[in-house]
Formats: structure tokens, C-alpha cells, sequence
């Protein structure tokens, strides 16, 4: 361990700790089949108890409980509901410049699905604006599949 | 039902980095002080039951550690979750109630200041939807804002009026760590941190914790001349996926809240939101009257030691009836984003 | 419930109406090559401080000590100290100096070794009780044949070169036997 001098008298000792997860898990039929159509570049969302289209899907409906059966095919477009903006970027995110983290309620859907938008600055996102899936040129069956999501007619 | 109370309280002075200490060092003074607030030893005490979380200082079972300051040696009945400790209080309430105990010791706290915060609150989301993006805790909770915002059911000032009041407020609490605060007006001027929040909106990073214990009848009226009784205490959950829910109602703290028997007057309301907006989504769950003294203490705004600060809410309210300032209180505590997962609990003063 | 539905089984062949298990009709080709796995790795750094009890310990082994706490109700040496005495639950504030001589608790043959740093294989792994304390140490042993190793054996730290040591158990290498009779295991009582 290092001595940090810098805290007076004895100092602290200080390490670095990483701990990795390296999680090997299993998708199941609804997330595997949504995102090995991911994959394939398109989206699949799932029919709810109410007849409202979940994306992403889920395997079981958010209000009753039951089992859902019916996947369905949404756009690869969509409308923001939701968003804030992401200054500081962190290890991992999808994009590594400042963008908007956002909730989007792809065509056909009824529920928003979370990534994140890829745009010059908060002046230039709005709730309402519509956005386009940017694909990632190595698919691997992942919500990262998309690479992010950009703005129609975009300023990106 | 039995009757339980909680009878004492003691919580830590909160701060940015207790970085050293570790966390039993941390907790220790804080177990010993609510349990000689009764004069109880371990001994006196039949259940035990902390909440924590690993991921935050990345200490594996660090509950188990923490467990010395308990004096855990020979072995006492003991349980944990990885969650907030009103859940561990709630536990304990529950295990009162079967009658397979009589007294009960409920502590929570956490080191955040070894990690990245925002960054380790990540892996709480669902791991093939969220957790590959990493979304940062405070982007995260902008997402509720910006919702509430857009749908006008609050605003920027509205906003940093509970930023206001919460640590002007925290001027009375000596625990607290963020303590005053400029004008609304001034608050308004300042950037967007991850816009719609400003530094403002956003709770502390804390290291902290805090401990209560539990009597049920005669024996919390040996230990307590007030003891705090739980009058009513509930939890409920929403979904789980953002883009889901409806982001500017909250309806798991009204149907808790309802549960608990939220009704009639309050001498004092703690609530859990961690975020500016949060707290009125909050307030209104509860449906409480404009008469009542919300977060005399400050709350979350002006100290947030993760899985410690719901069960902090229940002790600020304990502690003003145990006091006889107040007669009649209801305790809110969060877990989870965004309000997800939310407990209500209400104390009462009297016989 | 059954005495035949008592037995493990995969959730899926639970009762009907209890669990089921989805299985959607979907509307695109998946290929005869569907994802069923995702490795999701997530890695996380921190900032990692012991602690004021630790550090003492710590600061010792720096200098080939080893430094317990005593606790002030029983009278007890815990090492490695955490600041707390877990029977008593008061902060210890004594050092105690203890071994560096100890005494073996409890062993282990290990034939599988995994772990990245872990030694060639047959090798004992053990709890070592230094003299003066009442709670063992973990580590491995060396210089002896696995067969050889024992509960009350005597043995001592093999320490790394003095230019090597740091605030880290890696500074003890391993431990070895010394020419000492053998602790009877009741003498042992309450430390295994």
C-alpha cells in the first residue's frame, strides 16, 4: 500500500482495489430473442396483458404479472420522452463525449426504452424530438448493439 | 398486532470521506450510543438486524465485519439486508410481531467515498437493458426531473426552493453534512450539473450510518418515558423499467402510505428524496396537509449515507416524539432509482 | 404438497399456475443461432483505506511485526484488528505485540490450486495461532511435506527480503516448522 503523506501526521495508507464481475448470464427466451433481432438490426418489443407494446421486452407483464407470448417487430425510430444531460462521461457509457441519457418510445411502441443520444449539446435535444438508432458495427446480441441513438435531420 | 416502539436512536456525524476508518471503526460509537440510550446490552436484545450494501465501499460482506461493534460473540440471532435499514427496521418490526422477540437493534451505514458513486449506483439497474450503458445515478434520476418538468408538475424554482429550505433547515442538525444555502435566486443562477439538475438537486455523498432499537409493550415503556410507537408501517414496490412507469407520480408511496394509515393530522414529516424533485412526489403520496413540518432535519439533502438515510427518517421522527416535540409523525424511506421502491411508516407519542 | 414435489427440480416443471415459463411467439427469424448467453463484465474501482486499527497492523508487518489489539473486557489479542473486539463490541485501543512464533489451528492439503497466485499443488494451506493472540492467521506453508504438517505443529514466518516489505501480508512468504515440541490439541481449545 502506498502512504499518502499528504493526510498529516502518520498518513492513511491507501490502495487501489478493482473488483470484476464477470458475469456469464443466461438471457432467457424474451431478452434473447430481442436482442439476438438486435443483432440482426431490428427491434422487438412484446405485446402486454393490455394490449400496450412493451420495448424492451419483458417476460412478464409490469401491471398483472402474466406471462406474455407475443413478440412483436418495432421501428428502428422513435420519439424522446424523457432525457438529462451527461457532462461528465464515465468508463463503460456508450458514447465517450458529453450526450443526453435518454428515455425513447421507439414507432409501435408504447413504452420507452433507456440509452443514450448522441448530440452537439442540451440546447440542441428536446422531449419530442425524434431519433434514429445509430448501429454498432460489431453486433454481439446487446442492448449495445445500438451504439446510440441520433437525432432526426441531426445535428450530430 | 403488538404494540413496538422505537426507544433510541443515534446516528453519526456525516460526512464527505470517513477514509479512516473503516466501517466497523465508523459504526461502532453509533451501535454503542442507541444501545447505551436504553442501557441495553447486546444481551438485552433479542433480534438483530443491519442493512447495508458491498458494492458501495467494495468490501466484501462487510456486514459480517461491522458485526464485532454488535459484540456478536457468543452468537446472537442475526439477520441482514442489502437494503436501506428501514427495511432491516421493518424486519425487525416483523419478527417482533410473530412474538419471537421482544426487543430488537436495527443499524445501516455505508462508506460511498471509496468508489464513484453515481458509477457503482449503476449495477443496481437491470443488467441487460441499463446496466451495460452505465447510466450515472444523477443523469438517471434527470430523467424523472426532466418528466415532472415537462408535464409541469413542478419547476427549476420549485426545485431550488426544497434545496433551500432542506439546508437552511440542516442548520438545526448537528449530524447533518450540507448546511445552509444560498438564495433561491442564487441557486437558480448556478450551471446545470446534468441539466435539469443543478448541484443543488442532487443529495450528498455521504459516509454514515445510524442504529434505533425496538421494544414491544411494558418493555419499551421500561426503557422509553416516550417511547415512539409505530402506529402503521407498509412497503411497496413499482416496476422496475423507467420507460415504463409513469415518471411524475409516485404510486407505491400512496398505496404504502394508505397501508400505514397516513390519515388525519402531523406534528412532523421525514421524507426520503434524495433528489430536489423527488420530494414532492413524495409529499404528494402521502397526502399530507400544508400544517405539517417537513424534514426539520434537513433530510437527504443535507446528508445521504446510502441503505443509512431512510432509516435515518424514521429516527428524526422517533426523536422528536421521544423528545415531546412533536405528538404524531409519519417516516418515509426510498430505495432503489428514482422512488422506485418506497416505506412508510407512522409514530405516535401516547400510551 | 406432495412428498414427490419436495425434491429439486428446474422451476420450470413446477406445478401448473405456480410458475410457467414464457415461450413468445416471435415475428422474425433468430437464426439458428440465437443468443442464450451474454457475458456482461463490470469492473469497478476503489479507493480502498483499512482503517486506523488496520493501519497499525499493517505499518507492523513493515517491519516483520505482528501487532494485535487487546480487548478491554476480556482481556483477548485479535489480529488481525479491526478496530472492534467482536465479543465485547468496545473499540480496542492497546497494541499488542504478538508471535512471531505460532502455532497450527487447522489445516488443509490442497490438491486443486486455483487463484492466480496460488502455490504449486500438493501444498498446505492453514491457520496459524501467534503466540500471545487468540485468533489465527491464514497462510501457506513451506519447507515440509504435506504429509507432514499437524495440528499443534510449531512454526514461524518466513518473511520477504527486508527491500521487499511492505504494508502487506504478501510479506510473509510462507511459514515453516521449527524445532519446538508440538502444542496438545486441548491447550488449543477455543483458538480452532
Amino acid at each position: 500500500m502506498a502512504v499518502d503523506d499528504s493526510a498529516g501526521g502518520e498518513g492513511l495508507l491507501r490502495a487501489p482495489l478493482v473488483i470484476e464481475y464477470p458475469f456469464n448470464r443466461t438471457t432467457g427466451p424474451v431478452v434473447g430473442a430481442f436482442v439476438t433481432a438486435l443483432r440482426d438490426r431490428r427491434v422487438l418489443g412484446i405485446r402486454g396483458a393490455d394490449g400496450r407494446v412493451v420495448c424492451p421486452p419483458v417476460e412478464y407483464d409490469p401491471q398483472t404479472g402474466a406471462p406474455l407470448d407475443e413478440m412483436v417487430e418495432v421501428g428502428t425510430s422513435g420519439t424522446i420522452t424523457s432525457w438529462s444531460w451527461v457532462s461528465q462521461v464515465r468508463e463503460g457509457q456508450p458514447l465517450q463525449t458529453p450526450h443526453a441519457l435518454a428515455l425513447i418510445q421507439l414507432d409501435g411502441a408504447d413504452t420507452a426504452m433507456l440509452h443514450v443520444v448522441d448530440a452537439p449539446g442540451p440546447e440542441s435535444v428536446s422531449t419530442g424530438a425524434r431519433v434514429r438508432i445509430r448501429w454498432s458495427d460489431e453486433p454481439t446480441g446487446a442492448i449495445t448493439d445500438i451504439a446510440c441513438f441520433e437525432l432526426d435531420g441531426g445535428a450530430s | 398486532m403488538r404494540d413496538v416502539a422505537i426507544v433510541s436512536v443515534a446516528q453519526s456525524h456525516h460526512r464527505r470521506s470517513a477514509e479512516e476508518l473503516n466501517e466497523v471503526e465508523m459504526i461502532q460509537p453509533v451501535i454503542r450510543a442507541a444501545l447505551d440510550g436504553v442501557g441495553a446490552s447486546i444481551s438485552d436484545i433479542d433480534f438483530t438486524c443491519s442493512g447495508s450494501s458491498d458494492y458501495l465501499a467494495g468490501q466484501a460482506f462487510s456486514f459480517v465485519m461491522t458485526l464485532d461493534a454488535v459484540g456478536a460473540w457468543p452468537p446472537i440471532v442475526e439477520s441482514h439486508v442489502e437494503m436501506d435499514g428501514a427495511w432491516a427496521l421493518y424486519e425487525a418490526w416483523l419478527k417482533i410481531q410473530t412474538g419471537a422477540a421482544d426487543t430488537a437493534f436495527v443499524y445501516s451505514y455505508s462508506k460511498a467515498s471509496p468508489g464513484d458513486l453515481p458509477r457503482v449506483m449503476s449495477r443496481m439497474l437491470d443488467p441487460y437493458y441499463a446496466g451495460p450503458l452505465w447510466p450515472d445515478s444523477v443523469a438517471y434520476a434527470g430523467l424523472q426531473a426532466r418528466a415532472m418538468l415537462d408535464a409541469g408538475v413542478t419547476t427549476e424554482r420549485r426545485m431550488a426552493e426544497v434545496a433551500h429550505r432542506n439546508r437552511e433547515a440542516a442548520r438545526n442538525n448537528p449530524n447533518a453534512q450540507v448546511v445552509g444555502s444560498p438564495s433561491v435566486d442564487e441557486l437558480l443562477a448556478t450551471p446545470m450539473l446534468s441539466d435539469p439538475l443543478r448541484v443543488h438537486d442532487c443529495p450528498p455523498i455521504s459516509d454514515g450510518g445510524v442504529a434505533v432499537v425496538l421494544a414491544a409493550g411494558d418493555r419499551a415503556r421500561d426503557w422509553a418515558e416516550r417511547p415512539a410507537w409505530i402506529r402503521g408501517i407498509d412497503h411497496r414496490i413499482d416496476g422496475h423499467q423507467p420507460g415504463a412507469r409513469d415518471l411524475t407520480s409516485a404510486p407505491s408511496v400512496a398505496l404504502a402510505a394508505q397501508r400505514a394509515g397516513v390519515d388525519g393530522s402531523f406534528d412532523v414529516a421525514e421524507v426520503h428524496a434524495p433528489f430536489t424533485h423527488q420530494e414532492q412526489l413524495v409529499l404528494d403520496g402521502l397526502g399530507l396537509g400544508d400544517d405539517v413540518d417537513v424534514n426539520p432535519s434537513g433530510g437527504a439533502l443535507a446528508a445521504n449515507p446510502m441503505m443509512a438515510a431512510g432509516l435515518i427518517r424514521l429516527g428524526e421522527v422517533a426523536t422528536r416524539i421521544m423528545d415531546g416535540s412533536a405528538g404524531r409523525g409519519v417516516a418515509h424511506a426510498t430505495a432503489g432509482h428514482l422512488l422506485q421502491q418506497n416505506l412508510v411508516c407512522v409514530l405516535e407519542g401516547g400510551d | 404438497m406432495t412428498a414427490d414435489d419436495r425434491g429439486d427440480r428446474s422451476i420450470s416443471t413446477l406445478p401448473e399456475g405456480l410458475w410457467t415459463q414464457p415461450t413468445p411467439s416471435v415475428p422474425v427469424d433468430l437464426g439458428d443461432d440465437p443468443v442464450r448467453r451474454q457475458v456482461v463484465p463490470a469492473s469497478m474501482r476503489y479507493d480502498y483505506t483499512p482503517g486506523l486499527a488496520s493501519t497499525r497492523f499493517l505499518r507492523g508487518l513493515a517491519e516483520k511485526r505482528f501487532l494485535g489489539e487487546r480487548c478491554p473486557e476480556t482481556g483477548e489479542v485479535y489480529i488481525p484488528p479491526r478496530g472492534v473486539s467482536p465479543v465485547s463490541g468496545l473499540p480496542t485501543t492497546e497494541q499488542v505485540e504478538v508471535g512471531p512464533k505460532a502455532t497450527i489451528t487447522s489445516f488443509c492439503v490442497v490438491h486443486i490450486g486455483f487463484g492466480f497466485n496460488a502455490p504449486p499443488t500438493p501444498f498446505v494451506s492453514a491457520l496459524f495461532l501467534p503466540d500471545g493472540a487468540a485468533v489465527s492467521l491464514y497462510g501457506t506453508m513451506g519447507e515440509v511435506s504435506h504429509d507432514q504438517v499437524r495440528i499443534g505443529m510449531r512454526v514461524e514466518p518466513v518473511w520477504v527480503d527486508d527491500d521487499q516489505l511492505t504494508e502487506s501480508m504478501e510479506n510473509i512468504r510462507y511459514w515453516r516448522p521449527i524445532d519446538e515440541p508440538d502444542v496438545p490439541a486441548e491447550q488449543l481449545k477455543g483458538h480452532m
